[in-house]
């Protein structure tokens, strides 16, 4: 600690440097920590947080015998990997194909194009699935009665969500995604696709036996950077696709969704941190699991 | 690998390399339209009359041509303009203190001769492992820091992130160590090193991780929906949120307008919000667009 404080002293102009970043960190993300107490407390608002009584586990036992903790347990990984999966095998697929085509036009055109949704907020998102799914004008509904069948009202079918959500959420990130893999490619060492062509590999083997081998690496780490969010939703999303349409909790309910409903009604506060912290402690130890077993097999893969 | 490769007929694979590119092309020519479509459709929606939008609901090319929704819209300039003038504020002040703090750390975390640096660096870092949540935030910031309704509650949170740091830290990685080494022999202090000899330098990683940091305040709106009550605070995606999805939004535009709730032409209306909140982003997307690739790429390497 002596030692601690002759450092700040001798370096004390860099030490300045970072105090902002340090305080900011400190006050919006480590002092918000301290809320997670409330999960073992029965929350009243006029005692704040730190007056409300203990009550031990019983906030997350009520929890799980209410049966919300497993409906949100089992939607969040569920639509997690679903969104694992899509996402990025669609990028994958994606970026082999704009890498490989010739043409430098169509390439930069069609490469902005797909990046383009990165751009929007998920409001306009919302907009988009308001302007296709929408029961009297929606674009969906324009062809289903053009065709002369019944209009469909998405919002009261729970099963179609997954897909849905799944959809947008790969049609979001496809661009984001695409540019890392495509980064990852140009970084192979262009002799060997020469050597192999050279050998009569055709476009297959050279895909099948070069660009993926070669970009494993990045792969893995994107499925790394995800599974350390198995328990995260990402709220924007799931809130201006589905938003406050009770008909869809079963299907769509996540526990950022739980917890922000929870906010803005009030109710059962230390339930909610319950769920909170479950979701922390939980996607903490996955992260922590999965990159130690990386490191072990394959020490180049690992996060850290 | 050569061992996998079996000789095959040239003729056969000519055809089937043909076939790939002919996929390729039409694959990634496809999720192009994929992307482009929902623009076109809410961009013809806002042109498009409300009579012909309630018959024959929205399309990708407008049929009857109609400005009355923007006529509407701008009638009232006053809640647009307000709701941009906040987005703008928050945008600017929010990047420029941003850019300012997150260059001064990397460079200070970048300096070999810093000696606690790793474990700073972790100190930021663990934030991304283990957090409090929205609910902890939000007990925090309206009860303890009392930020209901100010601006700096749009501004403050996400002014510091460790992605950006990680960006950052490897341009300044970049910076050979003699510079600063040769800037301290003439007599140079830490921090006019710092501002007049490595921020030049670093201007195209500021360029980058401040476009990043700009877009994320220019779409945030969620953080207007757990703190800001005031309308005349909304920024221009929580106003255009609130047109989407609330009917209350809807009827505040009306009584401002003077025009019936009834006759509004709502679904038009929308849709011309959704244009004029997204389009300065659309404006600026195809000049700034590889400063985000570049981002992109460089934050995916592991730090």
């Amino acid at each position: 600690m002596k030692e601690f404080f002759k450092e700040i002293k001798k370096n004390r102009a860099l030490f300045s440097m970072i105090v902002p970043a340090l305080l900011l960190t400190i006050i919006f993300s480590y002092a918000p920590m301290a809320g997670l107490v409330l999960a073992f407390k029965n929350y009243r608002f006029d005692l704040g947080i730190f007056k409300s009584p203990f009550n031990g586990v019983e906030n997350f036992r009520f929890l799980f015998v209410s049966g919300d903790g497993w409906r949100l347990t089992k939607n969040t990984i569920l639509y997690n990997l679903l969104n694992l999966v899509t996402s990025q095998a669609l990028a994958v697929v994606i970026a082999i194909f704009i890498s490989e085509i010739r043409c430098k036009v169509y390439k930069k055109i069609t490469q902005s194009l797909i990046f383009l949704p990165y751009f929007i907020s998920w409001v306009l998102v919302g907009a988009f699935a308001l302007a296709i799914f929408n029961y009297e004008t929606g674009l969906m509904n324009n062809l289903v009665t053009a065709a002369g069948k019944e209009r469909i009202n998405v919002y009261a079918i729970p099963g179609v969500w997954p897909w849905i959500i799944c959809a947008f959420n790969a049609w979001k990130w496809c661009g984001y995604n695409s540019v890392i893999y495509i980064a990852a490619i140009t970084g192979v060492d262009q002799e060997i696709y020469e050597a192999a062509s050279i050998d009569g590999a055709n476009i297959f083997q050279r895909i099948r036996l070069i660009t993926l081998p070669c970009i494993r690496p990045t792969i893995v780490i994107m499925l790394l950077l995800q599974v350390g969010r198995i328990l995260r939703g990402d709220f924007e999303m799931f809130y201006q696709l589905v938003g406050a349409n009770g008909q869809l909790y079963d299907a769509t309910d996540v526990i950022d969704t739980y917890v922000f409903r929870a906010l803005t009604t009030s109710t059962n506060l230390g339930m909610t941190a319950a769920a909170s912290l479950y979701q922390s402690v939980v996607c903490f130890v996955v992260i922590m699991v999965v990159n130690g077993i990386t490191r072990k097999v394959e020490e180049d893969y690992a996060l850290f | 690998m050569a061992n996998n490769i079996k000789p095959q007929s040239k003729i056969k694979n000519s055809v089937s390399t043909s076939a790939f590119y002919a996929i390729a092309y039409i694959v990634v020519g496809f999720m192009a339209l994929i992307c482009l479509i929902p623009f076109i459709i809410v961009v013809s929606g806002s042109f498009t009359s409300e009579n012909y939008l309630l018959f024959h609901g929205y399309s990708i090319l407008p049929k009857e041509f109609s400005l009355e929704a923007y006529k509407i819209l701008f009638k009232v300039p006053g809640t647009i303009i307000k709701a941009y003038g906040v987005s703008i504020y928050v945008t600017v002040v929010g990047t420029a203190l941003g850019l300012m703090i997150t260059t001064i750390t990397s460079y200070a975390l970048s300096r070999r001769d810093f000696k606690y640096r790793s474990k700073i660096s972790f100190f930021f870092y663990f934030t991304t492992l283990f957090n409090g949540g929205m609910l902890c935030s939000y007990i925090f910031i309206t009860r303890y820091l009392h930020l209901r309704d100010s601006l700096w509650v749009l501004i403050l949170p996400g002014m510091f992130s460790v992605f950006h740091l990680l960006i950052m830290r490897s341009f300044c990685q970049a910076v050979p160590f003699e510079i600063i080494e040769s800037a301290k022999i003439d007599g140079a202090g830490e921090y006019r090193i710092f501002f007049s000899v490595i921020m030049p330098l670093l201007k195209s990683g500021m360029a980058t991780i401040g476009l990043f940091m700009a877009l994320g305040y220019w779409n945030n709106w969620y953080q207007a929906m757990l703190y800001i009550n005031d309308q005349d605070k909304y920024p221009l995606q929580y106003l255009l949120y609130n047109m989407l999805q609330k009917t209350e939004a809807m009827q505040r535009v009306a009584a401002l307008s003077g025009i019936v709730v009834k006759d509004m032409p709502k679904n038009s209306l929308k849709m011309s919000m959704a244009v004029v909140a997204t389009g300065p982003i659309l404006l600026v997307y195809p000049f700034v667009q590889r400063y985000f690739v570049k981002g992109i790429t460089i934050g995916s390497v592991k730090g």
